[in-house]
């Protein structure tokens, strides 16, 4: 049984078909003229050997144009899976997609190089030294792997998060290049049994970690049945590139068959245009290039609609991920992949905020809210994540997830049917026939059968805001559950077979 | 025999049925007999009131007050307890009275003149009478003039006074003059209660207490 998700009944949408028809026109212009540019030779020869017109272009860095025909891209939109299955070391966990039903996962991400602990300290009041109060503090640090394996853990333990994007960038002084991933890889993997999503930093480590994948799920057939990892690579810059490094990933991953996001991540204002309608087609266009590309490489590989717009800060120019127009983007996008039929993979939560707070609060709920209501079926939403993405806060992520159960309660569907009706008349006859008048009687039979919303799980006592101290009560409590690691002989044949995971990662060499 | 009866009118107090047809905390006791059936049974087969009060009634209501307190237990289950003593007292009163056993306290309640909300009121009213007391609820919009005569005729104890509005929380000061200028005032505990009224106006009015809410107002009671 795959994890249930949020199934939306009746998905929020912007769009008039009829306006998604016109976006889905104008990327197709888009991708003839003028095209795309890339810094990526192979991506060019496969383009090239199905129908795409080439051109090169002169200057000091090798590219070249490229314009793909609609034919090709429709194409690989047919061959492009409706339906994509995350799988997960917990065969529970997994994830099964289908691009026309509006079924949300909630998954953690991204990668943070600051990682925010919390301390309680308490103040005296000058005026009135009998008065304390306790005050959260935070602290930004570097994030390391032992920051990782807790992110890990405690994302198992939250009910709501359905599979697993590292939260931290791992910055230890024996993490190099070449062993980043499979230490991000195995730290996350050994911490969670939620299906993990990652990056590569280096395309040297990928057939280390597939291994690593095959190992825990049983053999090559059974992580392609379960596959327990799959990629997100950022092959587009926008505007209409196609990057060099990523590009070849991207190419690497498509041919070992797993499943990859096409990641693009245009900012309005400055990468796209600042209008609505400019930046949808743009990122429209660019998202397809890089799905038409996989198919190419071989048809069939699962991929999945990756959109991550934003709106630049009028102050700074950077991103605006708490803006509202944002949101409006990326519902945009949820109904762009449908339109396909194609997964897709959407962001909501990202904040401006840069530690716990109101603020962070209302950016981050607005668009969980919004987002989760438009239905994609993998709904990046940065639990615990500050500062755009550049920082993560387990305690943050505890509150997020208390958050999104509210969400998966609203979005519930009204039962409303004849016999409900029936039963309630018959209520409403009986309490209007008792001196007193109150349902409160009929309250009991429904109080523990999960059909009545809870308070907010972090409401403090009298007036006093306990939200953060509740909140970290509850994170050290999910930290200090057990997770189910991979077993001991599983461990062995890792450490055996995969060069460079930092030895006290081994739980049971490090136990014994 | 006496005494598995009185646990099982222990343990549906703890559930909160009141009769045969309640299905309580969970199915565990569904089908078989309530507190008003087994109060009933016990009366019939002579097991003394009051101990059918103290270690079935009473005893299961302290569980209930403690589930409560550990946020076990929510108001609707301590309100389904609370009617299941309180229609198990209505067996027992004329039994009661036979025997000279008295009650915890007579205790009238009434929301005060111009205002027709009842919801706390009536709440206090289960909550008081499944505590043990003697409730003779009022009612609604009670003119002060009537609130001044059941004082007089039946001189209860205490007495509640419930307000929701600002408009009608005045009244409340009324009634407590009304009782001095009738000398009725020192005869009754007058307790005030409402979404309107607070700990200063209860002061300011010259009431003897407000209750933030129903347990407190048992609270209140219990305490003098």
């Amino acid at each position: 049984m795959p994890r249930k998700g949020i199934l939306v009944d009746r998905p929020f949408e912007r769009l008039t078909r009829e306006q998604a028809e016109l976006i889905h026109q104008a990327s197709m212009q888009i991708l003839t003229d003028p095209g795309l540019i890339s810094f990526n030779r192979e991506a060019v020869d496969i383009l090239h050997s199905h129908g795409a017109a080439v051109e090169s272009i002169a200057g000091d860095h090798q590219s070249w144009q490229v314009k793909i025909p609609e034919q090709l891209v429709l194409k690989a939109l047919d061959t492009a899976p409706k339906t994509v299955k995350l799988g997960a070391r917990n065969p529970d966990n997994a994830l099964i997609m289908h691009g026309d039903e509006p079924r949300v996962y909630l998954i953690t991400g991204s990668e943070t190089n600051i990682w925010l602990d919390v301390d309680f300290p308490t103040y005296v009041n000058k005026a009135d030294p009998t008065k304390e109060i306790r005050v959260p503090e935070f602290k930004p640090r570097r994030g390391t792997i032992d920051d990782l394996c807790q992110s890990a853990h405690v994302c198992e333990h939250l009910e709501m998060v359905d599979g697993y994007i590292r939260t931290v960038n791992i910055q230890d002084r024996d993490i190099i290049e070449d062993n980043k991933d499979v230490n991000k890889f195995f730290a996350s993997l050994n911490n969670n049994t939620k299906h993990f999503m990652s990056g590569l930093t280096s395309l040297k480590q990928l057939d280390n970690v597939v291994r690593m994948a095959e190992l825990i799920a049983g053999g090559k057939k059974a992580l392609e049945g379960n596959p327990i990892i799959s990629f997100i690579t950022c092959l587009v810059k926008s505007p209409l590139q196609f990057v060099d490094d990523t590009t070849e990933t991207f190419i690497e991953v498509c041919r070992r068959g797993l499943p990859i996001v096409v990641s693009s991540s245009p900012q309005a204002g400055t990468t796209a245009p600042i209008k609505e309608a400019g930046i949808m087609a743009q990122i429209n266009a660019e998202v397809l290039a890089g799905i038409t590309l996989g198919q190419l490489v071989k048809p069939g590989t699962p991929v999945l609609y990756g959109s991550v717009p934003v709106r630049a800060r009028m102050d700074t120019l950077g991103d605006s991920y708490g803006s509202v127009e944002t949101s409006q983007y990326n519902i945009d996008c949820v109904q762009m992949a449908r339109f396909y039929r194609i997964p897709n993979y959407s962001t909501s939560g990202v904040c401006d905020s840069k530690i716990p707070g109101q603020q962070s609060s209302i950016e981050r709920l607005f668009s969980d809210i919004v987002v989760t209501m438009s239905g994609p079926q993998f709904l990046h939403c940065a639990f615990g994540l500050l500062d755009c993405n550049s920082v993560f806060s387990l305690l943050q992520a505890v509150l997020d997830d208390a958050h999104f159960k509210m969400i998966e309660f609203f979005l519930r569907q009204p039962r409303i049917d004849q016999p409900e009706l029936e039963a309630m008349l018959k209520q409403m006859r009986e309490v209007v026939a008792t001196p007193q008048k109150l349902y409160i009687r009929y309250i009991r039979p429904v109080l523990r059968s999960g059909e009545i919303s809870g308070v907010y799980p972090f409401e403090g006592s009298g007036e006093a805001d306990d939200v953060f101290e509740l909140a970290y009560e509850q994170m050290k409590e999910l930290l200090a559950r057990p997770v189910e690691h991979i077993d001991r002989e599983t461990t062995a044949r890792i450490f055996e077979e995969i060069p460079g995971i930092l030895p006290r990662l081994n739980i049971y060499e490090s136990r014994s | 025999m006496s005494k598995d009866i009185i646990g099982t009118i222990k343990e549906n107090v703890i559930q909160g049925r009141k009769t045969q047809g309640d299905v309580g905390i969970d199915d565990s006791l569904a089908g078989t007999p309530g507190v008003v059936e087994l109060v009933q049974q016990a009366l019939e087969g002579n097991i003394s009131p009051q101990i059918i009060i103290s270690e079935g009634l009473t005893a299961g209501m302290q569980v209930v007050g403690e589930k409560f307190s550990t946020k076990e237990y929510f108001i609707p289950d301590m309100l389904a307890s609370a009617e299941a003593v309180g229609a198990a007292m209505d067996i027992m009163k004329p039994v009661l009275e036979s025997a000279n056993v008295e009650t915890k306290g007579k205790f009238a309640i009434a929301t005060v003149k111009g205002d027709i909300h009842d919801i706390g009121k009536n709440i206090v009213a289960i909550l008081l009478k499944g505590a043990g007391y003697e409730v003779n609820d009022l009612g609604i919009d009670v003119p002060t003039e009537k609130v001044v005569e059941f004082v007089k005729e039946e001189k209860p104890g205490y007495l509640g006074l419930s307000a929701l509005l600002t408009t009608t929380m005045t009244e409340m000061g009324v009634v407590i003059k009304a009782l001095e200028e009738n000398k009725l005032r020192s005869s009754v505990k007058v307790l005030i209660g409402g979404a309107a009224v607070s700990e200063e106006f209860a002061q300011e009015i010259g009431a003897d207490a407000y209750c933030v809410n129903a347990f407190d107002a048992v609270k209140v009671l219990e305490g003098y």
